[in-house]
């Protein structure tokens, strides 16, 4: 396994000291000649990134994409690489707004036996896919470090590339999960705005705003390879959420140093509990951020999930995406139906079986958001092959965490 | 013979040209392009390809490269330290591959420079195993010595960052590797067109190791061939021998020539 050095400053420091507000005015004051300024930053700023994104520079989309479509090119070659979710559970200890998990959803939960979770890992690979996100809510009786060790074991040998999405964890309760194999770790920030996070995490330990922001960091020094990170847009201003994903990224990739970054910037999604989003990106502000995280860190993986639909997909794969995923369910036992003989709903703590009147609609287990894009792997495999791109499947061999 | 062999431990090759595989849109592309540059040598990575031998139709990559044309190369990208990397040499053994490896070891996956320290212990290891050892170091010449003094077969610094397209921009250092070396150098990482090749070769250096400059190309084809004449070009010109530069002009009517008459 990689031997990391613990990092001696943190993220967290350097975020209370970041102009947030002032980068976000200067954007949105950003005149042409300031932003063609940027375009052309050999290396450019925090600032050059602020005035990338600005309303000016949306007027010159056109040129952006085609110096996003270019560098992209260069540093990652015509390729996409795909991935699946896999969902492990579906319970929570947490109340996030807007979140389909959120404790207090009555929605069906479940959590996979191992056995259910390798027959899941099967039919993904049997799709092409050796590149999976193990995904869980935060719950620590259902969703314990020892059965998430558990899965990764059994799933190593099938699936080389495994990363986690789970409840932030001390660096000690990592190193277990990266020894058995694991090699990436996402966590999204969600929101930068402390004000939105605190009104839209009402219950559980995520309602910490800091623990989670060094998240990443705790994960690097337990030695995993890569770290993922993000913003969940619609809970506030896009803009900010923006500039702050781009400094966290920054900071990361000075003081994680061995660590492979990936962003995401997934939009929020209808789910159970429904909300509503606040200051929405477009499609074309998405496209024109997309554009502008690639110039700023030429060098770092962007995602794409199943959130978006089809069309914008396609168009976005030759301007900075490097990673998508494909097929995608985001709920347990999506895809082959395991777990649902033990669908249930949870008060508490405490599972409480399904009545009789419940059981006519209880086929699985409730997802956290709806998808956009639901067309299966192999088509979107195509898809990227007909826009001049290969699609890869295997990027990293299992003797690499042993 | 336009050129001179290279010869890399027990083996020949009629074509300076090394060529890497990543990037292209398509196997196909790649396949055509290798074809093009009648390269004699490929690197792949191996975490790319499939090494279980049950020909996984998803990591395909190596049914696309011909091991009677090309001696397969394969890499050790994605290895941090030096056990990682050999564990993954013995792998690709195990597989089926030539005993031969492009040692590579980046902890950094932003630039993806060359781990010195790790580089060295991990050819150590592998030369003692009876490897063939190719490693990618950055141009520094200490680090060069060192690693043929514990039996790399080549050393292979790099002109720029891999895939940067930067050019020699190591020029001055691999001047001092060329002028220490006892194996073969390769110019490996950071050659994003022709004339760098060929000056590369007109330096002296035994071949080039191309990728991202062919692959992400709108014709990885016809650029691969404009490769593959820059770097005969170079290997040639370095055969004959370069002119002297001067810092003024030399005309070619002597001034002195009536002395002659």
């Amino acid at each position: 396994m990689p031997h990391h050095q613990p990092v001696e400053s943190s993220f967290v420091d350097s975020f209370a000291a970041l102009p947030l507000g002032a980068l976000r005015a200067h954007s949105l004051r950003t005149t042409e000649e300031e932003f063609q300024k940027s375009l052309g930053a050999a290396q450019p700023s925090l600032e050059d990134f602020a005035q990338l994104i600005s309303p000016a520079g949306a007027d010159q989309l056109e040129t952006l994409a085609g110096h996003s479509k270019a560098l992209t090119q260069q540093r990652f070659g015509r390729a996409i690489r795909l991935f699946a979710p896999l969902y492990l559970s579906n319970e929570c200890i947490n109340n996030c707004a807007y979140c389909g998990f959120s404790r207090d959803n009555p929605i069906l939960r479940v959590t996979l036996e191992p056995e259910e979770v390798m027959a899941e890992a099967q039919a993904l690979a049997e799709q092409g896919f050796r590149n999976v996100l193990l995904v869980a809510g935060e719950h620590p009786k259902f969703v314990s470090n020892g059965y998430v060790e558990q899965c990764i074991r059994i799933l190593h040998e099938t699936l080389p590339s495994l990363s986690l999405e789970l409840g932030p964890l001390e660096t000690d309760a990592y190193q277990p999960l990266v020894t058995a194999g694991a090699e990436g770790l996402v966590v999204y920030q969600e929101t930068y705005d402390r004000n939105a996070y605190r009104v839209h995490h009402t219950a559980g330990p995520k309602k910490d705003f800091d623990w989670r922001l060094a998240t990443p960091e705790r994960a690097y020094a337990a030695g995993f390879r890569r770290l993922g990170i993000g913003a969940l847009f619609g809970l506030s201003d896009w803009r900010t959420e923006a500039i702050a994903l781009a400094a966290h990224a920054e900071w990361l990739l000075k003081h994680c140093w061995k660590a492979q970054l990936t962003l995401s910037l997934p939009r929020l999604r209808p789910c159970a509990g429904s909300f509503d989003p606040i200051d929405p990106i477009s499609d074309r502000d998405l496209t024109q951020l997309i554009c502008a995280l690639r110039l700023f860190l030429p060098d770092v993986g962007i995602v794409l999930s199943t959130r978006e639909p089809a069309t914008l997909r396609n168009g976005l794969i030759p301007l900075g995406v490097t990673l998508m995923s494909a097929g995608s369910h985001t709920e347990p036992g999506g895809y082959t139906g395991a777990g649902s003989d033990k669908l249930h709903k949870t008060e508490r703590g405490k599972m409480i079986a399904l009545t009789e009147q419940s059981s006519e609609w209880a086929t699985g287990a409730t997802g956290q958001f709806d998808i956009a894009d639901e067309r299966s792997p192999e088509i979107i495999a195509q898809q990227i092959i007909s826009l001049g791109y290969e699609p890869v499947w295997k990027d990293w061999d299992a003797a690499l965490t042993p | 013979m336009a050129v001179a062999p290279l010869k890399i431990a027990d083996r020949e090759f009629a074509s300076r040209l090394i060529l890497g595989t990543g990037k292209f849109a398509s196997p196909e592309l790649m396949r055509d392009a290798l074809e093009a540059s009648e390269t004699e040598m490929v690197t792949v990575a191996l975490r790319r390809a499939d090494l279980s031998g049950e020909k996984d139709p998803f990591a395909n990559i190596l049914e696309f490269i011909d091991p009677e044309k090309y001696l397969l190369l394969p890499n050790t990208s994605g290895a941090m330290n030096a056990e990682e990397a050999v564990r993954l040499a013995r792998l690709a053994v195990a597989a089926g591959l030539p005993k031969w490896v492009k040692l590579e070891i980046h902890p950094d996956p932003r630039y993806l420079l060359p781990d010195p320290v790790e580089t060295l212990a991990a050819a150590e290891q592998l030369v003692q195993e009876g490897f063939t050892v190719l490693p990618y170091i950055n141009a520094d010449p200490v680090i060069a010595k060192r690693l043929q003094e514990v039996g790399c077969a080549t050393v292979m610094p790099l002109g720029a960052p891999i895939g940067s397209n930067g050019g020699l921009q190591t020029r001055d250092q691999i001047r001092i590797i060329l002028d220490q070396a006892t194996v073969p150098v390769v110019v490996d990482a950071g050659i994003g067109a022709p004339s760098h090749a060929a000056e590369a070769m007109e330096l002296g250096a035994d071949a080039a190791l191309v990728n991202t400059a062919i692959a992400v190309n709108d014709d990885p084809c016809r650029m691969a061939r404009a490769f593959a004449q820059a770097v005969e070009a170079g290997r040639m010109a370095y055969e004959i021998g370069l002119g002297a530069t001067h810092a003024t002009a030399q005309a070619t009517s002597p001034l002195t020539a009536f002395l002659d008459e």
